[in-house]
């Protein structure tokens, strides 16, 4: 597999100062972008991806073969119309589809990172992809949109660079994640460590891969992205391709080998210590913290336009966590909009084909291009 | 455009700060964009309506006035409007105390229960009155706090607001309220507009 060959590499030659207080330099980011910028370079839209999310969100994924992650809302016509607009989208920092993370070899050592990669924060995510607006010559994007982690960096990019976006789409997200969310994100962590085959981080050098460990993180995090509901009537209590129950402990239940085959497929195309490395610098995101307990003060200094979408089904970041961001840019009389949509989809509503929400985006988006 | 939205607009100053609670499909708001060049936001409970503002590019937050007005600093807004949205609050009495903590003035529409014609509709046919702007039957309606326009002028003098203009609609034809002709008007207006302050 000549996965390099699909991949466009920005190498980032300013050194960034992570949070944790190393300096990177010379590092690569990848991205993709989709549609073309126009002549007035107003066009650009900066998505953002979520923890297992990739830069390819439209079209096909070259090294997957499979449809890109938000295909459902970006593509030419569609929410994110890439007939209109000039989609830009970069695989974060600590990830594992080309950009710098702890699958790179570290040049000082000549050994595969690992874990002896920095903690890295959705902070250091956006100041790594602000480097993309340079590239292209955009002094200002029309927006900046993304779901879960993808809007938490939307918050921390409108936060860092008020005067960078002319609007802001975060999505079923957070401002500071919780203490359930952290949970579950530690449960991931642990599974992947748990299997022996992790060898602490460097399972690359002993020619190995912890994927019974990185699937259970997968499978316990896939069940938190969907509503009971959804679950209930998807699944039920059907049995998978059998009669009876076995009186075993192979997947009786469809929702079993649902499970199961979401963990086998995730260990293909996802590298555990990213695994540990994205989750992290989700868990590490306080932007109220950050603000000295005011999220208002995150943002005073924007006269971006935002739109806030929650979703009624999503109990990891339910609608509430997603209202407390608007109500921080009403007390400091910002201009934001917010819908919470019905799905029983749960979390993952914002990937899926959700038509109410798919029409709010794009209506949004659209409407807010108009606007001088 | 309905002559109520029209008296609302009249009421606005030019490029001023405003915030309609219940905007509905956002008539008013674009109405008041293109008037009055208002900077407006909305909020409206229907999800389905918050979806047309969204299509018109109008700045709508989903909420229910009763819980989510506390978010808005004091004085945050130059004209806060309730357009005929009064009478179906579970309590009018603090939605109208956050109206006036929220902005410098209200501007408060209702539909007026001493009408003639309701009165009349109550005395002779016994039922539960059923108009044009109270269109519902008692058993599916919204408006479970319905007043007069003396009501709610009485209510405004026990509270201590400043009613700065009290106008009448009847068929359409505007006309002020005064505390000389407040019965009069009280029995043949079908719609109140208050302009008020703290």
């Amino acid at each position: 597999m000549n996965i390099k060959d699909n991949i466009k590499t920005l190498t980032i030659n300013k050194p960034l100062k992570l949070d944790c207080g190393k300096t990177i330099n010379n590092f690569p980011l990848a991205y993709e972008t989709y549609g073309s910028l126009n002549k007035d370079k107003n066009n650009a839209i900066l998505v953002f991806h979520a923890l297992t999310g990739d830069q390819f969100v439209a079209g096909i994924n070259p090294v997957t073969n499979k449809d890109g992650w938000w295909s459902y809302a970006v593509g030419p016509g569609k929410s994110i119309d890439t007939e209109k607009y000039f989609v830009i989208c970069a695989n974060v920092i600590g990830g594992c589809m080309g950009s710098f993370g702890p699958s790179h070899q570290n040049p000082e050592t000549k050994k595969i990172y690992g874990t002896d990669f920095p903690v890295i924060t959705i902070n250091d995510m956006v100041n790594a992809q602000v480097n993309l607006l340079d590239h292209f010559n955009i002094k200002k994007l029309f927006s900046v949109v993304g779901g879960s982690m993808g809007g938490m960096q939307v918050l921390q990019f409108v936060s860092n660079y008020p005067d960078k976006t002319k609007t802001a789409v975060p999505i079923a997200c957070t401002s500071s994640h919780s203490a359930q969310n952290i949970a579950f994100n530690e449960l991931g962590r642990q599974a992947i460590a748990a299997d022996h085959k992790w060898q602490d981080g460097e399972y690359s050098s002993k020619n190995t891969i912890p994927n019974k460990g990185l699937a259970v993180a997968r499978m316990a995090a896939h069940i938190t992205y969907l509503s009971k509901k959804g679950l209930q009537e998807k699944f039920g209590r059907k049995l998978q391709e059998r009669d009876d129950l076995k009186f075993g402990f192979d997947a009786d239940f469809q929702i079993e080998s649902y499970l199961r085959y979401q963990g086998s497929v995730f260990v293909d195309r996802f590298d555990a210590n990213s695994y540990l490395y994205i989750t992290r610098a989700m868990d590490y995101f306080d932007l109220v913290k950050q603000n000295h307990g005011n999220l208002s003060n995150a943002f005073k200094n924007t006269k971006a336009k935002f739109f806030i979408i929650s979703f009624t089904s999503d109990w990891l970041y339910p609608t509430q966590e997603n209202k407390d961001i608007v109500i921080a840019l009403n007390a400091i009389g910002a201009n934001v909009g917010f819908v919470e949509i019905k799905s029983d989809k749960g979390h993952d509503s914002f990937l899926l084909d959700v038509p109410d929400f798919l029409k709010a985006l794009k209506n949004f988006l659209d409407q807010s291009y108009l606007e001088k | 455009m309905k002559t109520e939205f029209k008296i609302i607009s009249d009421l606005i100053d030019k490029n001023s700060h405003v915030l309609d609670v219940g905007c509905g499909d956002g008539i008013l708001m674009e109405f008041l964009i293109k008037e009055k060049k208002v900077n407006i936001r909305g909020i409206e409970i229907s999800k389905a309506k918050v979806q047309n503002c969204i299509a018109k590019g109008l700045t709508i937050i989903e909420g229910n006035a009763e819980d989510d007005l506390r978010q808005f600093p004091n004085k945050s807004f130059d004209y806060v409007i309730l357009s005929q949205t009064l009478q179906a609050f579970l309590n009018p009495e603090k939605v109208i105390d956050e109206l006036l903590r929220i902005g410098k003035q209200a501007i408060v529409t209702i539909p007026n229960f001493g009408y003639w014609k309701i009165g009349l509709h109550l005395l002779f046919k016994g039922t539960m009155p059923v108009t044009k702007t109270l269109p519902d039957e008692w058993y599916n309606t919204a408006n479970i706090h319905l007043c007069t326009i003396k009501d709610f002028f009485n209510f405004s003098r026990s509270k201590n607001f400043k009613l700065s203009k009290s106008i009448a609609l009847k068929n359409d034809q505007p006309s002020f309220i005064t505390s000389s002709n407040l019965n009069r008007k009280n029995f043949v207006s079908n719609l109140g507009i208050f302009l008020i302050k703290s």
